[in-house]
């Protein structure tokens, strides 16, 4: 390697009197007493606290609008087809269209029926999270609540390997054999190893553990809800306007 | 260490002095979100931001600080500003946010902005602590942008989404992925060297002449 520059870009923490731009250093003998310590890093924490809830008090609503934005984008794409859905809540095992007094509605596990232009409904879509080869994936699919066909399905969020398990999203051919109606439970399988069974999935080379994730999701989700959705009277539920 | 002028303390960060290409600080970033220019884009302003508000901060309130918490000190500060960065991206870039994951809370262990403080601001007045920071984020800039843009040119065939080559190229896959990173960042560097070696031969040779 060629000559560096002459300045140590890397300037450790040298007292050099010859600097004459250095603050003056407070002498070494000098004890700080502990007080002292304590109070510049409690001082300087609660400024740093009171910081970060102020910006938090002004992106939050922010966040939480492009994420429930999100949330809306995927629904309709997970029922195709659908025309307005509504949000419906599990309130031990029960399903209400609105949450108890007092509750919050994040509180709560939720489904959004969907509905065609005729009022006539579709599907239900719902969302889980399963640990996954790196962290958890969270997947919104959408179901038949009586037949228990697959309707679609989208990776919300992962952090798989990229180039492998990112594929769980990426790879199109993957991605739509959850949009081709199979009969769950699904199966995930070796490509080219499938008997033309319904619920065969072509799990992806060098991503199976990530492609059986998505489908593990999808099995015990759709278990998870089924029963609940079928003992509900989803017909007497008046779809709402579309928002 | 020697003395230096406030033009001095703008300049040398960005070039001479480079934060990446030089001194080698900031690698994790460096190597990790440069994949694109958009992506290389977004985590230099994120760090610029924290740079530039950390060392004002800390350059301002540097006389208050005990020296025996002075490294805890900073890091706080730094910590606070990157959490905000973080919760802006989130805000108004989301989708960038999302490429870039878990690398924005990573500023915080970014060496370059701990040091820039520990050597600098600790020491500087405000007024130069700031040149000194907006010089050096200047130059972490320049050196994620050629980082994302050839690992983009090359990997994608693109230049801020916008396609170069058209349908017939085949794309450098390699050059996206982590291994296309340390490559970039070598032939980079290689470049310099040659470029500086030169240069020197030049001025040896025209000394002799």
């Amino acid at each position: 390697m060629n000559e560096r520059p002459d300045t140590d870009p890397i300037e450790v923490k040298v007292v050099d009197p010859s600097q004459p731009d250095t603050a003056p250093e407070t002498p070494a003998e000098e004890q700080v007493s502990t007080l002292r310590l304590v109070a510049t890093l409690a001082v300087a924490g609660a400024v740093a606290g009171l910081l970060i809830v102020l910006v938090n008090l002004h992106t939050k609503p922010i966040i939480d609008e492009y994420r429930a934005e999100q949330l809306r984008l995927a629904v309709y794409e997970v029922l195709p087809g659908v025309a307005r859905y509504r949000t419906l809540y599990r309130v031990d095992d029960a399903l209400v269209a609105q949450v108890p007094e007092g509750a919050k509605a994040s509180d709560f596990r939720q489904a959004y029926v969907g509905y065609d232009e005729t009022g006539e409904m579709i599907g239900v879509a719902t969302s889980r999270g399963e640990s996954g080869f790196q962290d958890i994936v969270l997947v919104i699919f959408g179901f038949e609540p009586e037949s228990g066909i697959l309707l679609g399905m989208k990776v919300l969020e992962s952090k798989e390997t990229p180039g492998l398990g990112d594929k769980i999203f990426k790879d199109q051919v993957f991605v739509d054999q959850f949009f081709a109606r199979p009969q769950t439970p699904l199966a995930a399988i070796k490509k080219g190893s499938g008997k033309g069974l319904p619920g065969e999935i072509d799990a992806i080379t060098g991503a199976t553990i990530s492609s059986k994730v998505v489908v593990s999701i999808i099995n015990n989700g759709i278990a998870d809800w089924q029963g609940v959705l079928q003992q509900a009277d989803l017909e007497q539920i008046v779809p709402e306007e579309a928002p | 260490m020697r003395a230096t002028t406030p033009s001095q303390d703008f300049i040398r960060g960005i070039w001479k002095e480079n934060p990446v290409l030089i001194q080698m600080l900031g690698l994790c970033p460096a190597l990790a979100v440069t994949n694109t220019v958009k992506n290389a884009l977004a985590m230099s302003a994120a760090t610029f931001f924290v740079l530039t508000c950390s060392s004002v901060l800390i350059s301002s309130v540097k006389n208050f600080i005990p020296k025996e918490v002075r490294i805890s000190s900073y890091i706080l500060v730094i910590a606070t500003f990157v959490t905000l960065a973080d919760m802006m991206l989130q805000a108004y870039a989301p989708v960038q946010h999302k490429e870039l994951g878990a690398f924005i809370a990573l500023i915080v262990v970014n060496c370059m902005i701990l040091g820039r403080q520990e050597a600098f601001s600790s020491r500087n007045t405000v007024y130069r602590s700031l040149l000194d920071a907006v010089g050096t984020g200047i130059g972490f800039t320049i050196a994620l942008i050629m980082m994302g843009g050839f690992r983009e040119i090359l990997g994608i065939g693109t230049f801020f989404d916008i396609s170069l080559f058209g349908p017939n190229f085949e794309p450098w896959v390699v050059m996206v992925l982590p291994a296309g990173g340390f490559l970039m960042l070598g032939f980079i560097i290689l470049g310099m060297g040659v470029y500086e070696q030169r240069k020197q031969a030049r001025e040896a040779h025209g000394e002799a002449a």
